[in-house]
């Protein structure tokens, strides 16, 4: 190989490099992030059982049920709809009636969200802040509630 | 004393001021006596900065409540050392630590620069000088700690619970000296685009400050690992949350730094694209602090959200950011590019880990920043987390650590991948077996756990081929050997700990998510269970008081071969009155480098208890493999080739001592 093919074949080595790990950074993106719903988006987006989301809300006052060993039943809202939530294994330390909640897995065939992972809002002062902006859109949260 | 601390903050401010213009301006004019004001100006300035930031300190000391970052982060029944470290568990004092590191770092170039061309010296500075009036303004605008409150409240509000852990003495420190450390980087490479000069003793200036960073940024990093995993309570050491990022992008870009300053400091090659990085690097550490001070990620970090500070870091971003690429554009062209190479050399292999290390910098970048412009621009709410970077950062990371024992074999200009590989056939053997050993002997092996045993098997032992081969074994005599070993360059045995600490480190995260068990179950007292092996026993739960906090804590007897107890674990669930807040405390108990780690659920109305545990393989070398990079790190600083002037005072010696009595 002359000179100048050498500095062209490593050239092209680089930018196929590039060109595959921003190939596969797109992909990822389009497959593996997941969306953030509130109870009542659902309604209007179509999300397939299996399909990985976050679910944010409010944990709903007299929903939360202690089942066989370490599952816990309990329903998300935004007030103006509720969707049951199915999760093993231990709750946050801040997960309480009335207060904002993200979870994280998919749906079942019978409609009940199957969480894998439940935040719940990181000190006494603030929610989560995409379930403020949820509930703030929703007219359901005032600013003065989070002092 | 707060009255002199925020008064000696405004000092250093204006300080800063003085700093950035005067030295430059003597730099230009080509002025002794202005350039000259640039170092005792800095050492002054670090000086104020530490009065003030004492006087918060001891304001948190003393529970001074009228000042209301103390009354909103501090309660009087907080234990001294929490009391103390509480002073950067906060926004404002946080911020000030930024900018006392910013300040010493400052001051240790005006200390050691004395052999510095002066007007490099002079622009440095100025650069710093720049950075730190920015952050003053910041702090003095929008975050000022020193605010009164009239009247004073008797208590105050207690620091958040999570931070309430030894965690906070260590972790912050130690990662804003990584953070701020590459803003001596930064400045260099403005300083030298001001100059529009650069040359092979710049990198070897720059490399030694890259290292101070890098080190402590890695430090930083694996205790913030630790402490979110014992703290947090959920088992895991990483979760590829945007904070985290934050810290590891400015480390994947100085790693890449590292590596390039070497080509540059020995071959002069790659000059345009080291300064490039140093730029970036510190670039992405004002992006780290950008998305966590500002609070537009909610975490932890975020203590408070007010809409000014974000603006104010956004401006303080743009501004450094785009100036500094700005002035790169201009530049750039200037500077003396380097000469070619071989694609197969020592150099060669280093534009190889750039370009991985960079590219992996990229996706992370992505994956951090997209959910927030995507949110901005379409109102979506996405999450970007594990399953995105195991396929975007993974398959980057795994052909890049494959060749990492290749490249300290290479030699310079011209090297031979096949006598390379010859001598890393021994490594390869080992690599080999392990990764056999571990795929049929081990129960529920995958195919990728065993791959990754065998390819962090082979990451040290390929770091100790790399010693052995420099030292001679096999083709001298052992006490040449010895004396060859001795006398190697520290460099070499920092490189050879660095490798090895990440092999380290990949061996625990491959043993942990692979091997490790898990199980969740309500335990009533007295009951046992059994996971991977160990049995233990739930005592029961036992109420009891700490200074600031009740706690109901389970105590767990680990039971042994012989039926009797071996030890215990306590977890424990803290109830802070004053936040009303919980905690939990998990309960760890190390057994070699693995780990039994459980943590305390809720209790149910049968008095039942639920507790998960985890029994995590080789969990501790994940950190201990972070302390050995530390170590090459350190032992790299210590070679003499990194001291400016040293290769004179090297050759004297060398022809004064012989080399056959040194130790």
């Amino acid at each position: 190989m002359t000179r100048k093919q050498k500095r062209l074949s490593v050239i092209a080595g680089g930018l196929a490099f590039l060109g595959a790990a921003t190939g596969l950074t797109f992909y990822a993106l389009g497959q593996k992030a997941s969306y953030f719903y509130m109870p009542a988006d659902l309604t209007t987006a179509s999300v397939q059982p299996g399909q990985r989301i976050r679910l944010g809300g409010l944990v709903e006052k007299g929903t939360i049920q202690r089942g066989q060993g370490a599952t816990v039943a309990f329903s998300v809202t935004d007030t103006h709809k509720s969707i049951k939530v199915t999760y093993t294994g231990i709750l946050p330390d801040l997960f309480r009636e009335e207060q904002g909640v993200i979870t994280e897995g998919t749906f079942g065939p019978d409609g009940v969200f199957v969480a894998d992972s439940v935040l719940a809002k990181h000190d006494e002062r603030y929610m989560p802040k995409e379930v403020a902006d949820g509930l703030k859109a929703k007219g359901v949260w005032q600013e003065s509630k989070s002092e | 004393m707060v009255e002199t601390g925020h008064f000696a903050l405004v000092l250093a401010f204006a300080l800063s001021l003085v700093q950035m213009t005067v030295p430059l301006f003597g730099s230009r004019l080509n002025n002794q006596r202005l350039m000259a004001v640039g170092g005792p100006v800095a050492v002054t300035g670090f000086a104020l900065t530490a009065l003030s930031f004492a006087a918060l300190a001891s304001a948190y000391a003393n529970s001074d409540f009228s000042v209301a970052s103390v009354w909103e982060n501090s309660h009087s029944l907080q234990p001294m050392i929490y009391k103390i470290t509480g002073t950067w568990g906060n926004h404002e004092g946080s911020m000030l630590l930024w900018v006392l590191i910013l300040t010493f770092f400052g001051a240790l170039v005006a200390a050691f620069g004395s052999n510095l061309p002066a007007t490099l010296r002079a622009n440095v500075l100025a650069v710093q000088g720049s950075i730190g009036a920015a952050f003053f303004l910041f702090i003095l605008a929008t975050s000022n700690p020193f605010i009164r409150l009239n009247p004073a409240p008797i208590e105050g509000r207690d620091l958040n619970p999570v931070l309430q852990d030894l965690g906070l003495a260590i972790h912050p420190p130690l990662l804003y000296l990584g953070y701020v450390g590459f803003s001596i980087c930064f400045s260099f490479s403005v300083a030298a685009l001001i100059e529009g000069r650069i040359d092979a003793s710049w990198a070897r200036w720059v490399r030694p400050w890259t290292l101070v960073a890098w080190m402590f940024l890695t430090g930083g990093i694996a205790m913030g690992s630790y402490w979110a995993y014992y703290e947090l309570g959920w088992g895991g050491f990483w979760f590829w949350d945007p904070v985290e990022n934050a810290s590891f992008m400015p480390w994947l870009a100085g790693t890449a730094l590292l590596h390039s300053a070497i080509v540059m400091e020995k071959r002069s090659a790659l000059k345009i694209w080291t300064l490039l990085l140093a730029i970036l690097t510190f670039s992405l550490s004002l992006l780290g602090t950008f998305l966590v001070r500002s609070g537009v990620l909610t975490s932890v970090h975020a203590f408070a959200t007010d809409p000014t500070r974000g603006v104010f870091i956004l401006c303080i971003l743009t501004l450094f950011i785009g100036g500094s690429l700005a002035l790169f554009a201009l530049r750039a062209s200037r500077l003396t590019a380097g000469g070619l190479f071989h694609p197969i050399s020592r150099e060669g292999a280093l534009v190889l880990n750039n370009l991985f290390l960079t590219t992996a910098t990229a996706t992370v970048l992505v994956g951090t920043l997209y959910p927030l412009a995507l949110e901005a621009l379409t109102g979506d709410k996405i999450s970007v987390g594990a399953p995105f970077f195991d396929l975007t950062f993974g398959p980057l990371m795994l052909p890049l650590l494959a060749i990492v024992p290749f490249g300290p074999l290479l030699a310079w200009k011209r090297g031979d991948v096949f006598a390379a590989s010859q001598r890393l056939m021994a490594a390869f053997a080992v690599a080999l077996a392990a990764m056999l050993v571990a795929g049929l002997f081990i129960d529920g092996a995958s195919v990728f756990a065993a791959l990754g045993i065998g390819l962090a098997v082979w990451l040290v032992a390929g770091a100790l081929t790399d010693l052995a081969v420099k030292s001679g074994v096999g083709s001298v005599a052992p006490a040449v050997m010895f004396r060859r070993f001795a006398g190697l360059p520290r460099s070499v045995f920092g490189t050879a700990l660095a490798h090895l600490g990440l092999g380290l480190t990949l061996l625990g995260i491959v043993a942990t998510l692979s091997f490790g068990t898990e199980k969740i179950l309500s335990m009533r007292a007295g009951e046992t269970v059994e996971l991977s092996g160990h049995t233990l026993r739930f005592v029961g739960l036992y109420p009891a008081q700490g200074p600031n906090y009740s706690e109901d804590r389970g105590r767990f007897e680990l039971i042994g071969a012989d039926g009797n107890a071996a030890g215990e674990i306590t977890s424990a669930k803290r109830f802070f009155p004053v936040r009303q807040m919980t905690t939990t405390e998990s309960g760890i108990r190390t057994l070699w480098f693995s780990q039994l780690y459980l943590s305390l659920g809720d209790e149910n109305k049968d008095g039942s208890v639920v507790v998960r545990l985890w029994w995590k393989p080789l969990v501790t070398l994940i950190w201990g493999g972070g302390l050995v990079m530390m170590a090459g790190a350190a032992m790299s600083l210590m070679d003499r080739r990194l001291r400016v002037g040293a290769p004179s005072r090297r050759r004297k010696q060398a022809s004064a001592v012989a080399p056959a009595t040194l130790p």
